[in-house]
């Protein structure tokens, strides 16, 4: 069908009006439309592919709906206040107890894995270049992002969790290593922007490398570094498989690090939708809700500082 | 007097590099530093095999080859064979790119060739925000509103009118391969969509115009332009996407239907790899925790090929440019 190879001589006007403009040279080209067959096909590609978009774009609308709509339904004072109940046979309590134990175990996520990746960026673009370290981590942070969740946390788990038992810190590695590669690969992005000339000015001046990387590369990167740490944590902090197998899941509200099982907002949605009493299943809506917020927050976050990036693409 | 001390203030760096001073000695340590941070990467993937590995080790040696070509799960009596929860991911994840591969790539044309500009921001904002919704949030959503909404009617509808073929024999339920199947296309179209959107972005323009030039329409230009120049880009979007869903837990636990059989209808419920390990975990102990270990071990060698196959073509691609 793909026919570009036309018989000598013939000029066929192309779809998208091009020949239609009449005068002497228009004319020639003007001579022929495309035959109905191949405008048909043109067509139906391109009904296609909106129909295509609608679909997709449904569920977006169905799914920011049902939460808000459900989630609205069940939200209340008691639930961002107080803590999950024992029984869902009455409808009571809340899950402050999960929110808290996300943020905490998101905060410690965020602690180990930025040090940790930006540094990791900084030897990929300052020092490793394109030796074969280099690419070698390169490619393996690549392959660590594909790596399921869940696999993550049976690592955690036979490592660590069965010597010094199940808590919030164990849960935070987790998803710091859930988080890690991907702070590695977009930090690596926005160090690379950064102009040569700056560089060159730092090191004019005297400067070290290592005072170059600090106070100039890194300072000049830092909104689009900030940008890749709020969406690793928008995926950190909706992530559920990993902190079944560390965290375990909480009635309480848990401030101790090592050894006691924490809940998190993720583990608490699960709990309420595998549930067969509808106030469990309430209460995960509100629970979906808050947790979508936080979600969007960070993803908006991230675009907001990739905004206000100096350096872009 | 004033002069003096600004004038020395100004040097006193310079000349402490001069004299290559402690911050010049800084700098090995800077680089062994970032080096460290770097290799982190690789012990702690090294390390994820080794720790996982031993531990499932026992299991791999007492059920021998019969852990992955058996379908008997029976944590009670010993026995553990996870060939029907490796058909259930494999299933699942082939109805997810079934569904989800044309969507991807019509949307993602859509964008970068057909679209009017004012559409092309929203559009593309709404299917990024797909991906930023959290799996447990999809698993919620799947169970309470699109089984009674879309899955189990389109599950009866295919069992009458296509129950002949074995793949839709009835009975028809929503909660199965297919149900998750549907929620997980849902979760790797905007993957595979952006990816897409990067490689069809990524054609010379000169060649493009030069399709329009000869008298194409656009979708015989889409054809002979777009597509020839991002198949291999397209494969390893669909790998990667393959690699999420293969992997996916939670939404697939609570739309699979745990029911550890292999049956031909995808309308039937089933188990996937992922899903065992999430819901069995709080009730196992001992050797079961270790078996559950053993099936990520698995999952993770399947992925993983998957993973290094997708990106050794990107970056096949990338390396060409």
């Amino acid at each position: 069908m793909t026919d570009l190879r036309l018989p000598h001589g013939s000029v066929p006007g192309s779809g998208s009006g091009y020949g239609k403009g009449g005068g002497p040279g228009g004319s020639v080209l003007a001579a022929r439309k495309p035959s109905w067959r191949r405008r048909i096909a043109n067509h139906v590609a391109t009904v296609l592919m909106v129909a295509a978009t609608v679909i997709v774009v449904v569920p977006v609308v169905l799914i920011l709906y049902h939460i808000t709509k459900n989630g609205l339904a069940a939200m209340s004072w008691e639930f961002l206040t107080q803590s999950m109940p024992f029984t869902y046979r009455r409808a009571e309590g809340g899950m402050l107890n999960a929110f808290i134990g996300t943020m905490l175990m998101v905060g410690i996520a965020t602690v180990i894995s930025v040090p940790l990746g930006v540094l990791a960026a900084v030897y990929l673009v300052e020092y490793g270049k394109k030796n074969l370290t280099a690419k070698v981590i390169r490619f393996f942070s690549d392959v660590m992002t594909g790596v399921p969740s869940v696999f993550v946390g049976l690592f955690v788990y036979t490592a660590f969790v069965v010597n010094i038992g199940f808590g919030a810190l164990l849960g935070g590695l987790s998803l710091a290593i859930i988080m890690m590669p991907i702070v590695v690969r977009s930090t690596e992005e926005m160090l690379k922007l950064v102009p040569r000339d700056l560089k060159e000015a730092s090191y004019g001046l005297g400067a070290a490398k290592w005072q170059t990387v600090t106070k100039v590369v890194l300072p000049s990167a830092l909104p689009g570094i900030v940008t890749g740490i709020m969406l690793a944590v928008a995926r950190a902090a909706g992530e559920t498989a990993p902190l079944i197998l560390t965290a375990l899941g909480s009635l309480n509200i848990v401030f101790n690090l090592v050894d006691e099982p924490i809940s998190a907002l993720p583990l608490a949605i699960f709990a309420g939708a595998r549930n067969p009493f509808p106030a469990g299943q309430q209460m995960a809506w509100a629970g979906a809700l808050q947790l979508l917020i936080i979600v969007l927050v960070f993803t908006l976050l991230a675009r907001y500082f990739s905004s206000r990036s100096k350096i872009s693409r | 007097m004033r002069d003096e001390s600004h004038i020395a203030r100004t040097t006193s760096p310079l000349a402490a590099f001069q004299r290559g001073g402690w911050a010049r000695r800084a700098d090995p340590l800077f680089k062994g530093l970032s080096l460290a941070c770097g290799l982190l990467v690789l012990v702690t993937l090294a390390y994820m095999v080794l720790s996982t590995t031993t531990t499932a080790l026992p299991v791999f040696r007492e059920q021998g080859i019969s852990f992955i070509t058996s379908s008997e799960w029976v944590p009670s009596q010993n026995q553990y064979g996870i060939l029907s929860f490796i058909y259930g991911t494999l299933v699942t994840s082939a109805i997810a790119l079934v569904i989800a591969v044309p969507l991807s790539i019509a949307i993602a044309l859509f964008l970068t060739e057909a679209a009017p500009r004012w559409i092309r921001g929203p559009v593309a904002y709404a299917v990024d925000l797909l991906a930023a919704v959290p799996s447990v949030v999809y698993g919620l959503w799947g169970v309470f509103v699109l089984l009674p909404l879309f899955l189990q009617p389109t599950a009866d509808f295919l069992s009458r009118y296509l129950g002949f073929l074995p793949i839709f024999r009835p009975p028809a339920y929503g909660i199965s391969f297919f149900g998750a199947g549907v929620v997980l296309a849902i979760m790797v179209v905007p993957i595979i969509s952006s990816l897409c959107r990067e490689v069809f972005a990524a054609v010379p323009i000169h060649e493009k115009h030069a399709a329009y030039a000869l008298g194409a329409t656009r979708w015989e230009m889409i054809k002979g332009a777009v597509f020839v120049r991002s198949k291999a880009g397209i494969i390893g979007a669909v790998m990667l996407g393959l690699g999420r869903a293969l992997g996916e837990t939670i939404a697939v636990a609570l739309l699979i239907g745990s029911r550890p059989e292999i049956t031909a209808s995808i309308l039937q419920p089933g188990y996937s790899m992922a899903a065992v390990i999430a819901n069995q975990f709080q009730e196992a102990d001992g050797q079961h925790i270790r078996a559950l270990v053993a099936v990520g071990v698995i999952l993770f060698v399947i992925t993983i090929i998957v993973n290094m196959g997708a990106r050794a073509l990107v970056w096949r691609i990338v390396e060409h440019d």
